[in-house]
């Protein structure tokens, strides 16, 4: 028993207290049960356990404060009609915002804030972090740090792109499909099917092979993959609306196509499509570091979070953060990004609990 | 249920075009592909000479169209050719590794799929609670790692610095049926961390998506535990989408597992696959992707007379 | 030092090291700190450690890269390290590279030429059988040379006995070979991984389906690109072959690979992934063995294509390269520098040239020789040649560009680097595995005629010698000849040589070997299934 440890229980012993006398049922359910926890994990492992706690409890404190500050900044700035939405949004909501806004500063402006070129070969081989590099250098002493920058300009970038594209195709397919019906509905329809049964991997390693690996060719598979999902998910909502009474009304009043879709189906779908976006930029990231993997990426020096986890991922089983970084970078977005997906898809779904 | 089975016969039809559709496509990718089986035989090693004399010999101066004829006729009787490289009958390459990717891809699915239920149920109940809030991190962290990290990372702390699991799942004959859950176990708990969190996500959505419906309000009203309306209640209703959910998941696990495979030298049908690529072998390209397809038609076809036939409203028609 | 305690301390080292716990080069380290010669050292080292530890037994699991489920048994198609190393432990060849790298006999006992070196005599040894009790015979030996001679042959090393005109057979036990022109390196040539020693069919081809060979274990069970599990064969008719069974299991991923060798899945494992080196051989039961191999790294110029067709250029690019820093960072300091002459330190006949340094300033020389200020390439690379090759690519870049060079760095598919990218594109990366002697590597890729002349170099002078040096038996001579070959290579050659590359593989300490390992391929030159065994 030292010090630490007295102060830790009593510091958490004492705010449970609190947080019942005030009522306040979920925090209080969170902090007594982390307490329990602690008794049970300081028992086993020791004080360094509990430090890790702490600095754990610490980081989310952080993180929360942060989102909180950010969200308060957003609704300062922001006209009327958002920052009323916004002052409602929950925690995890505005952290994510503040991580896709961090990110695509860090894109934008990579040249700006990276100390080093992406290909500059500045040091040793992993030579450790010192003054010059935040994060030490990588296999061929590039400075991680400068890579993880460009990296996020370059990966975020083709994958936004690729998923873009993706949805574009989707939903314009989606939409016709639904809107026109007949052989057009029939032929996209299997179309999807056709494409769909092809294992992804095997698709992308074939076209690849064929026409080689660059950018572009890149981003069109992969926007080839992933279309049919999309397409499948507007047709089927779109499907749902277009029999409804006031479809049918605006057909009768002698509206176009293009201002049904655009006035009334367009407005009546968008919270399952902007769900499945969220998901689908997860699986398009994963998709292209799965291709790294194999060899197939981004062309080289281009810094490339999927190929930076796979040139270093052997590293990991000694112990060695180095291929986490990036791991962490990707898995950081992809959270960010659900966490404002699912909060846009509570506000549209009107479930008010 | 006349027309249920309705639509599985139009359906059966129609992913049988589907298939003959991907084997045209399979076999015009293949054709494209740069260079050809003979040069992928002998490499570095490939001269003028000894290519034109392995060309002959595998049957490759017949134009492209009359060879996928000739497959296409001994595929319809049930013969998918022999490999171009080895020389074997094409099932005796595919059986036993199919055989093996199936097994893992149950392994993983007995776990994923209650377990996946189950969560998707309790953090529906718990929604909006500190609970569900550390499910939905930990499950989109666990979507959003690459495959062959979470691989990797299993094998350093369970494995390497553990013991507890062999860290290479390599089979052999003499196995007992505890040996072999016990060296499949890594592999199968990578398929369950990438599969479980998009069908918990699912179970939770389809749930609270019903939860503003006018009965589940009624149901309520009546002063019915939390638990038992969604359980009685919602779930039924929602079955449809987490059917779907479930069948795209599986069809992964067996069609999307080559990197699981790659990481822990699992002998599936995927490394098959890739192999056969770089070796240009067309008729086990065409098998492994025409098994796959198949695969994928076969368990949407399931999910989708599942969910007509879990739906109260259609099943209480008749 | 006294006699009697420098005994004793000899002795205690002697045991230490038949246990495993001292390496050879950590016993000579000391006995010559204790006062010994070198030679006396070494010679200690083979007769009381090395002579004194062989014993039978055990299952030896070892785990190789490069196995594909389309392996065949097709000698002529012998290309993955999977199809290597297991034509090594099961099949035999006529001659084999000892571990120290000399030629030895195997399936022939004794060889002799004519003095133009046309004709070639192989005595063949009369106890070997094969693994189903057939003998082996002259037949036998003629029908698997021949399998990859004629019109018909498919086989990769055909090109390696295009010289052979007739083989003949003499008895049961005796075959002469005969050549267009004089070769004093064939019996060199009969350690080629091809040329196995298959049983012969009646009509003269062989049987190379079942995948009975002559070599120390006999196949078991084989999977192509899973697991092969082999048994001794009691009818060997060597010494060694150790281990009673040999499992050779697939692993392709280096994390795979590594994780089973420290967690004792397996025994031995090849190519070690070089970022985790230094980690790996910190582990207390694990050793590497860094065995420096002739296996280099070319980047061939086309000598008939702008801007490669000035040898300013080509010497410009040649000294725009720090060697050093390539080897340190991409081999992680497994390898030895080239000379731009594709003559490797452990070949014979290897020519100690002056070394090519980095010099900025003598690449802008050239350059201005050449009459350009600046000069833009592309270098293709595909990572399936060397894990790291687009990585030296840009490395390589880097260093280049303060000259005024621009090397653009393409990666390029995986899949047909060989078919579409090798000996189509002028400037690329090429990895080469080793070959026994520089007249066998210059008639294969730098003959002005060769079907791989990689760089398109045509030199008189070196050609003429290349000819010369073939049928020159007497040593000296022959010595001189190939070093005027790697001045010319080296000052007007096609080639960029940056770097040899070393093996490196690694094994569980209770695997004991001579402390001797060939460098033609990886685990003591395929041959560590019958050459090592397992300390008690």
């Amino acid at each position: 028993m030292n010090y630490f440890v007295i102060g830790y229980y009593a510091l958490l012993i004492g705010a449970s207290c609190l947080a019942a006398f005030y009522g306040k049922k979920s925090a209080f359910l969170l902090l007594f049960s982390l307490t329990l926890v602690s008794f049970i994990v300081g028992i086993i492992g020791g004080e360094t356990w509990l430090w890790n706690i702490t600095i754990a409890a610490g980081v989310i404190a952080l993180c929360a404060g942060t989102a909180y500050a950010f969200r308060e900044f957003l609704v300062i700035v922001t006209p009327y009609e958002t920052s009323k939405a916004l002052a409602k949004a929950p925690l995890t909501a505005s952290f994510g915002l503040f991580v896709i806004m961090t990110y695509l500063i860090a894109g934008v402006f990579a040249p700006v804030i990276a100390p080093f070129g992406e290909a500059e070969v500045i040091s040793q081989s992993y030579a450790p972090a010192d003054e010059n590099m935040l994060m030490g250098a990588d296999q061929l002493g590039r400075d991680l740090f400068s890579r993880l920058v460009y990296g996020a300009r370059n990966t975020v970038g083709l994958a936004f792109i690729a998923t873009t594209l993706a949805f574009l195709a989707g939903t314009i397919a989606g939409l016709l499909a639904a809107t026109r019906g007949g052989w057009f509905d029939q032929a996209m329809g299997r179309l999807a099917d056709v494409i769909m049964s092809i294992p992804s991997l095997i698709f992308a390693l074939l076209m690849l092979s064929i026409f080689g690996t660059n950018l572009s060719v890149l981003v069109i598979i992969v926007a080839i993959i992933y279309s049919p999902r999309v397409f499948r998910l507007t047709r089927a909502v779109a499907g749902n609306i277009v029999v409804m009474d006031y479809i049918e009304a605006a057909r009768l009043r002698g509206e176009g196509m293009w201002y049904l879709v655009r006035k009334e189906i367009l407005p009546n779908s968008t919270a399952p499509l902007i769900a499945e976006f969220g998901l689908e930029f997860c699986f398009v990231f994963l998709l292209i570091a799965g291709l790294s993997f194999l060899g197939l990426g981004i062309q080289p020096p281009t810094a490339d979070w999927g190929s930076m986890v796979r040139d270093n991922a052997t590293l990991i089983s000694f112990g060695e953060i180095t291929p986490l970084i990036p791991a962490a970078a990707i898995a950081l977005l992809t959270v960010a990004v659900n966490f404002v997906v699912d909060w846009m898809l509570y506000r549209s779904s009107g479930l008010k609990e | 249920m006349g027309d249920v089975l309705d639509i599985i016969v139009k359906r059966l039809a129609l992913g049988a075009v589907t298939l003959l559709v991907i084997s045209i496509i399979i076999f015009g990718m293949v054709e494209l592909l740069p260079g050809d089986v003979a040069q992928a035989i002998l490499g570095q090693g490939a001269t003028a000479e000894n290519l034109a004399a392995l060309r002959a010999r595998l049957g490759l101066g017949d134009p492209a169209i009359v060879r996928y004829f000739d497959w296409l006729g001994g595929a319809v009787l049930g013969d998918f050719g022999r490999s171009a490289v080895t020389d074997t009958p094409v099932g005796d390459l595919i059986g036993p590794r199919f055989a093996n990717t199936l097994f893992l891809a149950c392994y993983a699915a007995v776990i994923a799929v209650p377990l996946a239920i189950t969560l998707g149920v309790i953090v529906a109940l718990l929604r909006n609670t500190i609970f569900d809030r550390v499910a939905n991190v930990a499950t989109l962290t666990a979507i959003s790692s690459p495959e062959f990290f979470l691989g990797y990372i299993l094998i350093l702390y369970l494995s390497v610095k553990t013991g507890y699991f062999p860290a290479i799942a390599k089979l052999s004959s003499d196995m007992t049926f505890l040996d072999l859950l016990h060296r499949t176990f890594l592999p199968a708990l990578t398929m369950v961390l990438v599969v479980v969190a998009h069908m918990m996500r699912m179970t939770r959505a389809a749930i609270i998506n019903l939860l503003a419906s006018p009965y589940i309000e009624m149901a309520r009203v009546k002063g019915m535990p939390a638990w038992k309306v969604i359980v009685k209640h919602a779930l039924p209703n929602a079955w449809a989408p987490i059917i779907n959910v479930i069948a795209l998941n599986l069809a992964y696990l067996i069609t999307g597992v080559v990197l699981v495979e790659f990481v822990f030298v699992y002998p599936g049908i995927g490394q098959l696959l890739v192999d056969s690529v770089t070796k240009r072998d067309f008729p086990i390209v065409q098998a492994c992707c025409l098994i796959f397809a198949a695969t994928f038609i076969l368990l949407n076809l399931a999910a989708d007379v599942l969910s007509i036939l879990t739906n109260p409203r259609l099943r209480h028609k008749k | 030092m006294s006699g009697s305690y420098r005994d004793e301390m000899l002795n205690r080292m002697a045991q230490e090291a038949r246990r495993g716990r001292l390496s050879r080069r950590e016993f000579m380290a000391y006995s010559v700190a204790a006062g010994l010669t070198a030679s006396a050292a070494s010679g200690l080292w083979t007769s009381k450690i090395a002579k004194a530890a062989p014993q039978k037994g055990g299952t030896f699991k070892v785990g190789l890269h490069d196995g594909n489920t389309s392996d065949s048994h097709d000698p002529g198609t012998y290309q993955s390290v999977g199809q290597i190393q297991i034509a090594h432990a099961t099949r035999s060849y006529l001659t084999e590279i000892t571990p120290e790298n000399g030629l030895g006999p195997d399936m022939a006992e004794a060889w002799s030429a004519t003095p133009d070196a046309r004709v070639w005599t192989f005595e063949l040894n009369k106890n070997a059988t094969f693994h189903d009790g057939r003998k082996f015979t002259a037949k036998d030996a003629a029908a698997s040379l021949n399998f990859h001679r004629g019109e018909s042959s498919t086989s990769a090393a055909k090109s390696l006995l295009a010289d052979v005109t007739d083989i003949k057979i003499d008895g049961d036990h005796t075959i002469h070979i005969e050549l267009g022109q004089g070769s004093a390196d064939l019996p060199w040539i009969m350690t080629d991984y091809h040329l196995v020693m298959l049983p012969a069919k009646d009509d003269g081809s062989v049987e190379w389906e079942s995948g009975i060979g002559a070599g120390p274990y006999k196949i078991e069970k084989h999977e192509p690109g899973v697991v092969s599990e082999l048994v001794r064969h009691e009818g060997w008719h060597r010494e060694g072959a150790y281990f009673d069974k040999i499992e050779i299991i697939v692993l392709n991923d280096p994390n795979a690979r590594q994780t089973a060798l420290v967690t004792g899945d397996v025994h031995a494992v090849t190519s070690v992934d070089l970022k985790t080196l230094a980690l790996l051989a910190r582990s207390p039961n694990i050793e590497v063995d860094n065995v420096p191999s002739g296996s280099a790294i070319t980047l061939p110029m086309h000598c008939d294509v702008a801007p490669f067709n000035d040898v300013n250029v080509r010497q410009a690019l040649k000294y725009a390269c720090n060697r050093q820093e390539l080897v340190d960072k991409i081999l992680f300091g497994t390898g030895t520098v080239g000379n731009d002459y594709h003559v490797s330190p452990g070949m014979p006949y290897y020519p100690d040239l002056p070394q090519r340094e980095y010099d900025l300033d003598k690449a802008k020389y050239h350059l201005k020789q050449a009459g350009l200020t600046e000069l833009n390439v592309e270098l293709s690379a595909a990572d399936s040649v060397l894990p790291g090759a687009v990585d030296m690519c840009v490395l390589y870049s880097e260093h280049a560009k303060p000259a005024g060079i621009n090397i653009k760095a393409v990666r390029e598919p995986n899949d047909g680097y060989w078919s579409d990218v090798w000996l189509k594109k002028p400037f690329c990366f090429v990895k080469w595995g080793a070959r026994p002697t520089p007249d066998n590597m210059f008639t294969l890729a730098y003959k002005d005629d060769a079907a791989w002349n990689e760089s398109h170099w045509q030199n008189e002078r070196f050609n003429e010698l290349l000819l010369l040096a073939k049928k020159e038996l007497d040593q000296e001579r022959r010595s001189a000849m190939y070093r005027e070959m790697c001045e010319l290579a080296k000052d007007d050659g096609g080639t960029v040589l940056p770097m040899f590359t070393n093996f490196v593989y690694a094994r569980d300490k209770s695997v004991q070997h001579s402390g001797n390992l060939a460098s033609s391929w990886e685990l003591d030159g395929g041959r560590g299934y019958h050459r090592w065994w397992f300390a008690s």
